[in-house]
């Protein structure tokens, strides 16, 4: 693997600069974490390509041709050359096509949105293997994580077991959060009355720093949870241990949940209100609120700016829907 | 949003609005407090200690007359300078506070600053740094240097140059205001809603205001320069005879009529949600967040390039002056920086690949922001090319120029990182991207106004700025800059994010106050621009300089140092690309008689007026005051209408007068001073 | 400063001056109208609101519920009538025919009084439905879109009385005549934001 050769190249030098700090950036335990941080090496290694050359000449060529070096030829009326000027469009052009080449199959290959198809390099997803179904919203200042598949849900501490595709399901309760785990897998924003999805799989148990990375108010910083990964039996004892705690997720406690707090210890709660979730997202909580998707007509969702292509409008419509459909992981087409 | 409950009319809610004793932090007796009251004791003593010194030397008048009324595009020019300098200052101090606070606020420490206090100083640094700093010192530049550079007499609406300072420099004011009445904005530098939204009191409307004035300013400058440049050329210059900064002014005039609209739609739109309860970017009743992010973008990406094209063409001067050779690949250059100010248009979206678009729509982003890098990168290659078979003179501009070749390069670089939308989900809103974007914010921009000032300063003020001084400042800021963020870009690989008050792990530690001690050299390196203007000016006798101290290549160096009011006694009449070069070479000979009257517009006090009666309306509309944002904004009409019953606007210079000037100002066409 | 060290051959003609100072080359027209193609940015983002928001009715009215066609009809029949009038006033401009085009002018600008009359009494109307601004995000951009219009046709009204006086008080002026140059351009402009309103907004809305 010449990535992970390049890798230590890279490494070596800023381990020695750090003594011990971790890069986790560039190391992550997460299969699809490191596949764009291998990517985002990769592409830094071209780029330096041009740019160290680049640098080095323009050093050279100032000492060179010092004003005290009457060596040096002076040519005070050359100001072109076709030839040269050609090179120096190409030059750059010729990296953008490679740098941009990686990035368009990386960003389709590594969608938030696309299912995973392997877990780890040369290991492909067993069949008949079902992801960790993980609903996360957030809260101003807190995570609250639903497994619909175990009927427990969470606060500020979030599990998986090693080597197990996840699929988040992300949204927000009032503020635009980003839901981080660098170990994991990259960033996706969480909105409110917006759904996004993200895929991951951990490979090395552990327990990861986990944080909102968009700024939110007062309470962003202590906007922070534990991820852990585990092994099985772990996780299973984890679950066991989040049913016995007892309390249910009720509408009451979650409107008290949704409330603005700083710095909330982890919770767990033994069972959830059915569809909370999907109430959440719609923003019907309350009683007497009308769901999104009974207000909007699905017919034109599609008729956003580029970039806002309701995504959420469709996947909140999606949801109502059926729960457990897949999101779709394109754009709807603007007609 | 106003009060929806009726509650009792006392005289104070209709005097004042929400204004109460309460609006004042400085009579807080906690920690903020009090650092509120210091700052404001020394404002005022030095409010005071200016405003007394100018009233013992008799100088109102003369301010007035010869300054705030002016419409001298070159006064004006100094005028935004002397702005976006005072303002750096203020910037600077938010930059130290954070800088401060995170490197002290760790485990059981919660630093100085509660997150409400911390907030706040983030979003104004960001603020002022950009609108302020970085917008007022890049229009005063272009004031100063595009019309002389086409060898006009002025830009081709003088009133409204300076409308358009006043504009900007009252919206410095809110933003200043908002430090001892009421609070500000903890919504970022871009206001993203909801926090913008759910944030009462007045902090928010104090940026939007502070920031609709100064946005209408720069506008109506992006429209006076097109026209100046498109109308007022000197005879034989035709556009591609044009010296690349004129170029670069022209092309970030245009993204300026096209992008500060969109700026001042959204903060309009946004102003009718905290005022009128309407519903764009709420979360509920439809609003879509979402539409903020990406119209704030719309301008906001465009933005930076307002920012960067005039410095390339900064150095696209500096760097053919120095090296005694023409700039080399003219033309890729012109084409380099309408092809920046084209793609600027189509890369917004790159602020928010996590946002959940698709794959392709994150490809398209992608790769648009990519290619911004080719003409980039063309630009680097001609600066090269231009130093090679040259002579080059490292002075205090070229250092500066040196310092931005090695600096921004590598900004270039992690910015294609982060332009490569896999990487950013990992790197986006991280310490690497703070380190990035000042990367090429200080690295370019900043950079190229201190090599601007000192390259064109003599022209300005007759007499060139110390060496020393000026090397000391260089270098503090080099050294400084990377050692502040050196650390930054590591944290930001260990994924540390950014506008965090408060850390856990004990390891960062030691990054933030090595990053900390960055910006005490940073401060040096400020104060040591300071001491090189002071100095400077106290030796101002022995450092005097003639009309071309560089050897220069373009028209502003033919006439005298500091230029006449009317630039040029006769209109050059341009021949080649480095019109002055061309006129050393053919051994040009200034004349000394047979001038004629010339026709020059008259200073006003209108842009003043209007100016301050649109300050007092906004200041009105952030605290609730409505009669007197009613009164305030009836002024404006009214003053705006007085206008243009004036139909005195314009006077002729006297053929002596010119004569007179002609023979007294400084010239002196041979080469000399610090290019030895 | 001492210049006479200053070797000056004096007066021989120089191919780098110009001798005779160049004809003034008034820019207003051009950079007027770069300063409506900036406002066309203006009016872009709130279409661009309009488009993202106009179906997110929030459970309120939607637009074919609360727009009313005959009263646009009469509304864009003014503005488009106005417009054709102040083209009159200044063909009367050309002929320096002052009367005559004050009299168009007058009548294009009470047109305008009539369209904004309309807009505010349609504006009322919703409003006292219950179909504010603040009911949606459809009504909010709805609001906003046709109320910016609708500012600045009275900012036009506004601008055309002040210059109706200064034609009144100093006759057809050069510096008046560029101003109702700018002043008909800004006038056309409004007609051709409206022809987008009318048809995306109005039209649209209803047939949707």
């Amino acid at each position: 693997m010449t990535v992970k050769r390049l890798r230590g190249l890279l490494l070596l030098p800023l381990a020695l600069l750090l003594g011990g700090c971790h890069l986790v950036l560039l190391d992550p335990p997460g299969d699809v974490a490191r596949q764009q941080s291998d990517i985002m090496i990769v592409t830094t290694i071209i780029i330096a390509l041009i740019i160290v050359p680049v640098m080095i000449a323009i050093g050279v060529v100032a000492w060179r041709y010092r004003a005290s070096n009457k060596q040096a030829t002076y040519d005070p009326d050359w100001d072109h050359s076709p030839q040269l000027e050609l090179v120096v469009w190409a030059a750059p052009l010729l990296i953008i096509i490679a740098v941009g080449a990686i990035s368009w199959i990386g960003t389709h290959q590594l969608d938030p949105y696309r299912p995973l198809d392997r877990v780890a390099p040369g290991q492909p997803v067993a069949a008949g293997v079902k992801p960790l179904e993980v609903d996360v919203v957030s809260l101003r200042w807190k995570w609250l994580f639903f497994y619909p598949q175990y009927g427990i849900a969470t606060v500020n501490q979030l599990a998986a077991p090693v080597d197990v595709p996840i699929r988040f399901r992300l949204t927000s309760d009032e503020m635009m959060d980003s839901f981080f785990v660098p170990a994991l897998v990259g960033q996706v924003y969480t909105m409110p009355g917006m759904q996004t999805v993200l895929h991951a799989v951990i490979n090395k148990p552990g327990t990861y720093p986990g944080f909102s990375a968009n700024y939110s108010g007062v309470g962003f910083t202590d906007m922070r949870f534990k991820f852990e990964g585990m092994n099985r039996q772990d996780f299973d004892r984890w679950i066991a241990k989040a049913r016995d705690a007892g309390t249910g997720l009720d509408l009451k406690v979650y409107d008290r949940l949704r409330q603005p707090e700083r710095d909330v210890p982890v919770q767990y709660f033994a069972r959830f209100e059915p569809g909370l979730y999907t109430r959440i997202l719609e923003r019907c909580v309350d009683p007497g609120e009308t769901c999104m998707s009974a207000t909007m007509s699905d017919a034109h969702a599609g008729d956003a700016m580029p970039g806002m292509q309701g995504h959420g409008m469709h996947a909140a419509t999606g949801a109502l829907a059926d729960d457990r459909t897949p999101v779709p992981a394109q754009a709807a087409p603007a007609h | 949003m106003p009060e929806a409950t009726p509650h009792r009319a006392h005289v104070w809610d209709v005097l004042f609005g929400r204004l109460t004793l309460d609006s004042l932090p400085f009579l807080k007796p906690d920690l903020e407090g009090r650092i509120v009251l210091a700052t404001l004791v020394v404002v005022l003593l030095l409010g005071v200690a200016i405003l007394g010194l100018v009233t013992k030397k008799r100088l109102w008048g003369y301010l007035w007359r010869e300054w705030f009324t002016s419409v001298d595009h070159k006064k004006l020019g100094i005028m935004y300078m002397i702005l976006g300098t005072v303002m750096l200052l203020r910037g600077f101090s938010d930059a130290i506070m954070m800088r401060a606070q995170q490197a002290y606020a760790f485990g059981p420490h919660m630093g100085y600053l509660p997150p409400e206090h911390y907030d706040q100083i983030f979003t104004a640094h960001g603020a002022i740094m950009i609108f302020f700093v970085a917008m007022a010192y890049i229009v005063g530049l272009m004031n100063y240097v595009m019309p002389l550079q086409i060898g006009a007499r002025d830009v081709a609406f003088p009133f409204l140059n300076n409308l358009s300072f006043w504009f900007t420099f009252w919206g410095a004011i809110l933003f200043m205001v908002s430090l001892f009445v009421g609070d500000f904005s903890t919504a970022g530098w871009l206001g993203y809603p909801p926090v913008s939204e759910l944030q009462q009191g007045p902090g928010v409307d104090y940026y939007i205001w502070g920031l609709q004035l100064s946005g209408v300013g720069t506008l109506l400058t992006g429209v006076n320069f097109v026209t100046t440049i498109l109308k007022m050329r000197a005879p034989g210059m035709s556009m591609m005879k044009m010296p690349v900064f004129s170029w670069t002014t022209l092309c970030t005039s245009g993204l300026i009529i096209a992008t500060f609209p969109v700026l001042t739609a959204t903060l309009f739109l946004l102003s009718l949600d905290r005022y009128l309860g309407t519903h764009f970017f709420t979360t509920g009743f439809g609003g879509n967040v979402m539409m903020y992010i990406n119209l704030i973008w719309v301008w906001g990406h465009p933005e930076v390039y307002i920012l960067i094209l005039p410095i390339f063409g900064v150095y696209s001067e500096i760097v053919p002056t120095f090296s005694g050779k023409p700039l080399f690949g003219y033309s890729s250059m012109v084409y380099a920086t309408a092809a920046i100010m084209i793609l600027s248009y189509l890369v917004w979206l790159h602020h928010f690949f996590t946002m959940g678009s698709g794959a392709d729509v994150n490809s398209f982003f992608s790769l648009t922001t990519m290619m911004i890098s080719i003409p980039t990168g063309v630009k680097i290659f001609n600066w090269l090319f231009t130093m090679y078979r040259g002579r080059v003179r490292f002075t205090v501009p070229m250092l500066w120029t040196m310092g931005f070749l090695f600096t921004f390069t590598i900004g270039g670089m992690t910015g294609v990182m982060l332009s490569v939308a896999p990487a950013d989900f990992l790197l986006h809103n991280s310490l690497f991207l703070i380190a990035h974007f000042h990367n090429v914010i200080i690295g370019g921009v900043v950079f190229g106004v201190f090599a601007a000032v000192n390259y064109w300063f003599p022209k300005a003020f007759g007499f060139r700025l110390d060496e020393f001084w000026g090397k000391a400042s260089f270098w503090c800021w080099l050294v400084g800059f990377w050692v502040a963020f050196t650390p930054l870009y590591i944290m930001g690989l260990m994924g540390v994010t950014r506008r965090l008050s408060h850390f856990d792990n004990p390891a960062l530690q030691p990054y933030f106050i090595v990053a900390a001690f960055g910006a005490l050299l940073i401060a040096l390196g400020i104060l040591a621009f300071i001491i090189q203007i002071g100095v400077s000016i106290m030796r101002r006798k022995a450092y005097a300089v003639g009309g071309d101290p560089w050897n220069a290549r373009t028209l502003e160096w033919s006439t005298s140092s500091p230029p006449p009011a009317y630039n040029y006694a006769f209109v050059p009449n341009v021949h080649e690309r480095d019109a002055w070069t061309d006129m050393k070479k053919h051994g040009f000979r200034r004349p000394l008689e047979g001038f004629h009257p010339i026709h020059m517009p008259k200073n006003t006090a209108a842009g003043a007026v209007i100016g301050a009666l649109s300050f007092i309306c906004c200041f009105a509309l952030v605290w609730y005051i409505w009669w007197l944002a009613v009164a305030s904004f009836v002024g404006v009409v009214a003053a705006s209408i007085t206008h243009t019953f004036n139909y005195r606007r314009d006077f002729h210079i006297g053929a002596d007068e010119v004569r007179t000037f002609e023979h007294t100002g400084n010239w002196q066409p041979e080469a000399q001073g610090a290019n030895a | 400063m001492n210049t006479t060290a200053v070797d000056n051959a004096g007066n021989a003609p120089s191919r780098f001056l110009c001798h005779e100072e160049p004809p003034a080359h008034n820019g207003t027209l051009l950079g007027f109208w770069i300063y409506l193609m900036s406002d066309c940015f203006i009016f872009a983002s709130l279409f661009a609101c309009y488009a993202v928001l106009g179906t997110s009715t929030a459970g309120g009215p939607s637009a074919a519920e609360v727009l009313d066609l005959p009263g646009l009809a009469v509304n864009t029949a003014l503005l488009l009538v106005s417009s054709v009038t102040f083209g009159f006033a200044m063909l009367e401009m050309a002929r320096r025919n002052k009367g005559a085009m004050l009299a168009w002018l007058a009548v294009a600008g009470l047109l305008a009084v009539g369209f904004v009359t309309l807009e505010i009494h349609e504006f009322a109307g919703m409003i006292a439905e219950g179909a504010g601004p603040g009911r949606s995000a459809f009504l909010s951009s709805f609001f906003t879109l046709v109320g910016t219009h609708g500012l600045h046709v009275s900012v036009g009204i506004l601008w055309l009385v002040v210059l109706m006086v200064q034609l009144g008080k100093f006759g057809l002026t050069e510096a008046n005549i560029r101003r109702l140059q700018c002043l008909s351009m800004f006038w056309h402009f409004l007609d051709l934001v409206w022809v987008g309103v009318f048809s995306y907004v109005y039209l649209a809305g209803v047939l949707r």
